[in-house]
C-alpha cells in the first residue's frame, strides 16, 4: 500500500548505502589483513590497492549515510522515526546537529565518520604500517556498521537502522485514529501522514550549544584512540616491536588533547546547563570517559621513556591496549542499560546488548591474548632505572595515574559487579565524596611528580645539580602556596579534618606543578616554546588541579533558605537550598536581596523565562538573571530548567528554578492592608476571623546573620475560618543588621497572607493582611556560587594547547628522520 | 630502592585505598521492609509512588519540603512514608518507577536524592508489537500515546 505524504527515496537511498558500508568495510578489512600477511611485495601491493578501493567505498558510504540522514532530519521528514523520535518542526537549526547525535544510531554514526577522517590520513601517512593498522580501524569500521545495520540473522536483531520509518517502528500501532476504522487491527490509514505534524523534539535539557559541540569532539577523541591501539597490535603482530613507537606518539598525544577537551566540554556543559549543582560528579558516564584517558595518559609517558631510555616497551603496549578497551567497555557501560540506576543520565536498555559485549571482547581479548603470546619477546633492558632518573620517576607518575583509572572503574562497575555475582551493592551515601578522598591523594603524589621530574635527567641526575635547579621554583612556590592557603579561604568542612588538610597539600603540591613547570621553561629550555609543549602542558595540568581544589572546595549555596523559614535556629541537616519568591516581595538571600519580577514566555514553545531581579546589600551590584524552564514539557511533568548565570572574572553566580505556582494566570493585584492588635485582639477577614495569640522574641541568633544587636520575632496566630478549619501560622519580623525584613506567611486555603509589619514594646504589633482570590505567583529557586572556575576553564586550554605544541615537534621530528633516511 | 618495590608500594596503596571506598559502600538496593527493618542505614529502595495518598509540597510554606507515600514495586503491599528536602521533583506524578535513596527514620524514610524512572518510549519499541500494551489508546489520548512519549527517562537528562 501506498502512503500519502511519505518520502520514502533517502531512506531507500540511506539502507543501500548501510548495507554497501558493511561490504566494503568487510573487504577492507579482509584485503589489508591479506596484505599485511603477504610474503611479497608484489601480492602486498595487490592486496593494497583493493584494500584502499574497499575503504575509500566505505567512507563514501559513510558519508552519504550521514547526509541522507541529516537531510531527513533538517527537512522534517517524521514518516522517519529518527527525525520523529529527536526533532520538531519548532527546533532551531542550530540544534538540528544536537538532535542528529541524541539517538544511538547517530552517535555511532559520528564515531564511524571520525574513523574514516583518520583512515584517511593513516593511509596518506603510514606507509609501511598502513596494512596492519588499517586492518585494525576497517575492523572497527565493520564492527561500528554492524550497529547501525538493523538487519536480522538468525532471529537475532543486529544493531538499530537510522532509517526505520514510523510505521515500522511499532510507535503508531495503538493510535487507533491512525488506523483504519479506528482499529489498531488493520492498517494504517493512507493519510496518517497527515495527523503527524510534528517531532518529538530533541530533549529541552539537550538544547544547548554544547549538545552541539561536545559530542563530535568527545567522539573525535574516542575515535582517535584506536591509532595508538591499532600501531601496538601492528608492532605485535608483524613483531617490529619499537619502530611503530615514533608514529604512534603524535597520534597519542592528539588524541590525548582531543579526548581531554572533549571531556572537559561535557563538564563544562554540565556546570552550564545541567542544574547538577556543578561540572563533575563521578557519574558512570564521565567516569567512562575519564578512564581511558587517565590510561592514555600513562601510555604517552611511557612511549617517551622508551624513546628516551629504551624502557617500558611492555608497559606502552600495554597502556594503549587498555585505552581502547576502556573506550569500547566504556561504550558497553553507557549503552547496555547495566548502570540504569546509577547515573544520573538515562541509559536506555538498546537490546543490544550482546552485540555492545562482542563489540568490545572482539578487540580486547585477541589483543591482549597476543600481548601476553608475544610478551617475553618484546625487547626490555634487564638494568634497573636509577631512582635518580627521570624516568624512573614518569614510570611511577604512568602507574599511578594507572591505577587511579583502575580504582575509578572499579568503582563504576559496581553495576556489572551486582549483575554477574547478583549482589546488591549500591553507591554510598557520599558518593562523590568516596571518590573525592582516593583522588585528592593521588593529586598529590601526581602534582608533585609532575613538578620534579622535569628537572631529573634521563639514565641519572646529580643530586646537586637537581637541588640547585629545583630551589628557586619549589621557595617561590611555597610562598605562593601559603599567601593562598592563608587568604583563600581554602576550607571544606563538610568532611573530615583530615581531608581538608589532604586538600590543603594538594593546593601547594599543584601550585607547586605550575610554578616549576612554567619556571622549566626559562631554567631548563631557556624559553624555546617549540621544545616546551610538555611543560606547557603540565602547567595546564596544574591549573586543572588548583581549579578543581578551589572551586569545589569553595563552592557555596546561596539560596540557603535564611529568609522563608529560620533555618540557622535549628541545627538541622536538611539541604534547604531551596528559596521561594513570590511575585514583587523582596526576599533575603544572602549579601543580595532578590526579587521575582514575572515571567515571559517563549513564542512556539512551552518555555518560559523568569526575571529575578538581584541587588546586593550594599548597593553596589544590581543585576538581573533570566532562568528558564521548559514547563510540563512534551508529556513531561514539571520543570525542566535552564539555569542563568552572571560571571565574574573570579566566580560566577547560577540560578535556576526548581518549581513555580500553578501557571494560573490570573493577576493577584492587592496589597497590604495594616491593622493594630494587642494580644488577644481578633481580626476579621471576608471568610472567617483570626486572633492575634502573642509574640515570641527569638533567641540565639547567629551574629553572622543578624548581626550584633539582631532580633527575630515570631507573631502567634490563629485563623479561624467559616468552614470550620483552624490553622496556626507566624508571620515574623527579622531585625538584621539595622534592617528590617518581614517574612510573611500564608494561608492557602484561605488565599490570606500575614505579614509582620511592626512590632512595639507592649507586644502590640501591626499586621498586614492581604486577601487574594488568585493564587500567588510564585517560583522557587536555587541559586550557587562557584569561585575560581576559570582556572580550570584556562587550565584545560592551556594543557591542550601544550600537547598540541608537542604533537607538532614530534610530527617534525619524524619528518626529518625520513628525509635523513 | 628498587623499581619493583616502589611498583609494589604504589600497587599497595592502591589496594588499600579501594578497600577503604569499598568499606565506605556501605549502601544496598533494599525494598521497602528491608529499609525499615534497618533504620538509620543509608539505603537504595525502587518503589512506586502511592497515587492513593496525597503528595504534599508547599512552595510558600517550605520549598524544601516534600513528602508522598511510596510502595514496593515488586511487593505493593509494603508502604512508607517519604519525606524529601530538596524541593519538588519533576515528573513524578507520571514516574513509573522511582529510586529513593535515603534512610528510614522515625516512622518514614528520608530521601537524600531521587531518581525518577519515566514510561519510556525507547523501551517501548523494543518489545514486539503484540505485546505492546493495549487498551489505553482511546481517541483522545492520541497526542500523548503517539506524538509525544516522554523523552527523558530520569530526573536529569540523556546525555547520549
Amino acid at each position: 500500500m501506498e502512503y500519502i505524504g511519505e518520502h520514502l527515496l533517502p531512506g531507500q537511498f540511506g539502507h543501500l548505502f548501510i548495507v554497501l558500508s558493511l561490504v566494503a568495510s568487510l573487504i577492507a578489512t579482509f584485503s589489508y589483513f591479506k596484505s599485511a600477511q603477504s610474503k611479497n611485495d608484489i601480492d602486498a601491493a595487490y592486496w593494497k590497492k583493493l584494500a584502499r578501493i574497499a575503504f575509500i567505498t566505505e567512507v563514501i558510504s559513510v558519508f552519504a549515510i550521514f547526509s541522507i540522514l541529516f537531510y531527513i532530519i533538517s527537512n522534517h521528514l517524521f514518516e522517519y522515526k529518527y527525525a520523529w523520535q529527536h526533532s520538531s518542526r519548532s527546533l532551531e537549526v542550530k540544534y538540528l546537529l544536537a538532535c542528529f547525535w541524541e539517538g544511538q544510531e547517530g552517535s555511532f554514526l559520528l564515531w564511524s565518520v571520525w574513523h574514516c577522517v583518520l583512515g584517511l590520513i593513516l593511509i596518506k601517512t603510514s606507509k609501511k604500517w598502513e596494512a596492519p593498522v588499517m586492518t585494525v580501524v576497517s575492523l572497527m569500521q565493520f564492527a561500528l556498521a554492524t550497529m547501525i545495520a538493523g538487519i536480522y540473522i538468525f532471529g537475532w536483531k543486529m544493531g538499530t537502522n537510522p532509517f526505520i520509518l514510523l510505521r515500522d517502528s511499532g510507535v503508531l500501532d495503538n493510535a487507533p485514529a491512525l488506523h483504519i476504522n479506528g482499529d489498531v487491527t488493520m492498517g494504517l490509514r493512507q493519510d496518517y501522514m497527515l495527523s503527524i505534524k510534528d517531532g518529538n523534539d530533541l530533549n529541552p535539557l539537550l538544547q544547548n550549544y554544547w549538545m552541539v559541540i561536545h559530542p563530535p569532539v568527545l567522539f573525535m577523541g574516542f575515535a582517535s584512540t584506536i591509532v595508538p591501539f591499532a600501531f601496538v597490535i601492528a608492532s605485535l603482530w608483524k613483531k617490529n616491536f619499537g619502530e611503530w613507537t615514533k608514529p604512534a606518539l603524535p597520534w597519542a598525544l592528539f588524541s590525548a588533547a582531543v579526548f581531554g577537551v572533549g571531556i572537559m566540554m561535557g563538564a563544562m556543559w554540565a556546570y552550564e546547563s545541567l542544574t547538577f549543582g556543578g561540572y563533575w560528579a563521578w557519574d558512570p558516564v564521565e567516569n567512562a570517559s575519564l578512564v581511558p584517558w587517565l590510561i592514555l595518559i600513562s601510555g604517552i609517558h611511557t612511549l617517551l621513556i622508551y624513546k628516551h631510555s629504551g624502557h617500558s616497551l611492555r608497559a606502552t603496549h600495554l597502556f594503549l591496549i587498555l585505552t581502547f578497551g576502556f573506550v569500547l567497555y566504556s561504550t558497553f557501560l553507557t549503552r547496555s542499560g547495566i548502570l540504569g540506576e546509577t547515573s544520573v543520565h538515562a541509559f536506555t536498555d538498546l537490546g543490544m546488548n550482546m552485540q555492545l559485549l562482542i563489540f568490545l571482547l572482539m578487540f580486547v581479548l585477541p589483543a591482549l591474548v597476543l600481548f601476553i603470546y608475544r610478551y617475553k619477546e618484546i625487547p626490555t633492558i634487564h638494568k634497573e632505572e636509577s631512582t635518580s632518573s627521570r624516568e624512573f620517576w614518569m614510570f611511577i607518575g604512568s602507574l599511578v595515574f594507572f591505577l587511579s583509572a583502575l580504582v575509578i572503574i572499579g568503582k563504576t562497575s559496581i553495576p556489572v559487579v551486582n549483575k554477574i555475582l547478583g549482589t546488591k551493592i549500591a553507591p554510598p551515601e557520599k558518593a562523590e565524596f568516596s571518590y573525592n578522598q582516593i583522588m585528592v591523594f593521588i593529586s598529590i603524589i601526581i602534582a608533585v611528580l609532575t613538578a620534579v621530574t622535569q628537572y631529573l635527567k634521563y639514565k641519572s641526575t646529580s643530586t646537586k645539580v637537581f637541588l640547585k635547579k629545583i630551589l628557586i621554583p619549589f621557595v617561590i612556590a611555597a610562598i605562593i602556596a601559603i599567601l593562598v592557603l592563608a587568604i583563600g579561604n581554602v576550607n571544606y568542612e563538610k568532611e573530615t579534618f583530615g581531608f581538608m588538610v589532604a586538600i590543603w597539600m594538594a593546593v601547594a603540591c599543584s601550585i607547586f606543578t605550575i610554578v616549576a613547570n612554567a619556571s622549566y621553561i626559562w631554567l631548563g629550555l631557556k624559553g624555546k616554546l617549540k621544545l616546551s609543549g610538555g611543560s606547557i602542558s603540565h602547567v595546564g595540568f596544574g591549573m586543572v588541579l588548583l581549579g578543581i581544589l578551589i572551586s569545589s572546595s569553595n563552592k557555596e549555596v546561596l539560596s540557603n533558605n535564611i529568609g522563608g523559614i529560620p533555618a540557622p535556629l535549628d541545627k538541622n541537616e536538611d539541604p534547604r537550598e531551596n528559596l521561594t519568591l513570590v511575585k514583587g516581595l523582596t526576599v533575603d538571600m544572602g549579601k543580595y536581596s532578590l526579587t521575582y519580577e514575572g515571567d515571559s514566555s517563549h513564542p512556539k514553545k512551552q518555555l518560559s523565562y523568569y526575571k529575578v531581579h538581584f541587588k546586593s546589600k550594599d548597593g553596589k551590584e544590581e543585576f538581573v538573571l533570566t532562568p528558564n524552564s521548559f514547563v510540563n514539557y512534551k508529556g513531561n511533568e514539571g520543570l525542566m530548567s535552564n539555569p542563568d548565570a552572571r560571571h565574574y572574572w573570579n566566580h560566577d553566580i547560577f540560578t535556576y528554578i526548581t518549581s513555580i505556582s500553578n501557571p494560573d494566570k490570573s493577576k493577584d493585584t492587592t496589597t497590604f492592608r495594616p491593622k493594630d492588635l494587642k494580644p488577644g485582639d481578633t481580626l476579621f477577614y471576608s471568610s472567617g476571623f483570626i486572633i492575634y495569640e502573642n509574640l515570641n522574641k527569638k533567641e540565639d541568633l547567629p551574629v553572622d546573620l543578624f548581626g550584633k544587636d539582631g532580633s527575630l520575632y515570631e507573631a502567634n496566630l490563629k485563623v479561624h475560618s467559616k468552614s470550620g478549619s483552624l490553622y496556626s501560622i507566624a508571620p515574623k519580623l527579622a531585625i538584621a543588621k539595622g534592617n528590617e525584613m518581614a517574612v510573611p506567611d500564608t494561608v492557602l486555603a484561605e488565599s490570606i497572607v500575614l505579614q509582620l509589619e511592626k512590632v512595639n514594646q507592649d507586644k502590640s504589633i501591626t499586621l498586614g493582611i492581604k486577601e487574594s482570590n488568585a493564587v500567588m505567583d510564585y517560583i522557587t529557586l536555587k541559586a550557587y556560587k562557584f569561585p575560581y572556575i576559570r582556572l580550570l576553564w584556562f587550565g584545560v586550554v592551556i594543557t591542550a594547547i601544550g600537547i598540541i605544541i608537542s604533537m607538532v615537534r614530534r610530527i617534525r621530528l619524524n619528518r626529518e628522520n625520513v628525509s635523513q633516511s | 630502592m628498587k623499581k619493583i618495590h616502589i611498583i609494589l608500594l604504589v600497587f599497595v596503596a592502591g589496594a588499600i585505598a579501594m578497600l577503604i571506598s569499598l568499606l565506605n559502600t556501605g549502601s544496598t538496593y533494599e525494598t521497602i521492609a528491608d529499609a525499615k527493618a534497618m533504620p538509620g542505614k543509608f539505603v537504595h529502595v525502587a518503589v512506586r509512588l502511592d497515587k492513593t495518598k496525597p503528595v504534599e509540597f508547599d512552595a510558600k510554606k517550605d520549598p524544601n519540603y516534600l513528602s508522598f507515600y511510596a510502595i514496593g514495586v515488586e511487593n505493593p503491599d509494603q508502604a512508607m512514608k517519604v519525606v524529601y528536602r530538596n524541593g519538588e521533583i519533576p515528573n513524578l506524578m507520571i514516574s513509573e518507577r522511582l529510586v529513593l535513596k535515603g534512610k528510614y527514620e522515625n516512622e518514614k524514610f528520608e530521601c537524600k536524592d531521587v531518581q525518577t524512572k519515566c514510561p519510556s518510549k525507547y523501551k517501548e519499541e523494543m518489545k514486539p508489537p503484540q505485546n505492546v500494551s493495549t487498551g489505553q489508546a482511546t481517541e483522545k489520548s492520541i497526542d500523548q500515546s503517539a506524538m509525544g512519549n516522554p523523552a527523558a527517562t530520569t530526573s536529569e537528562a540523556t546525555k547520549y
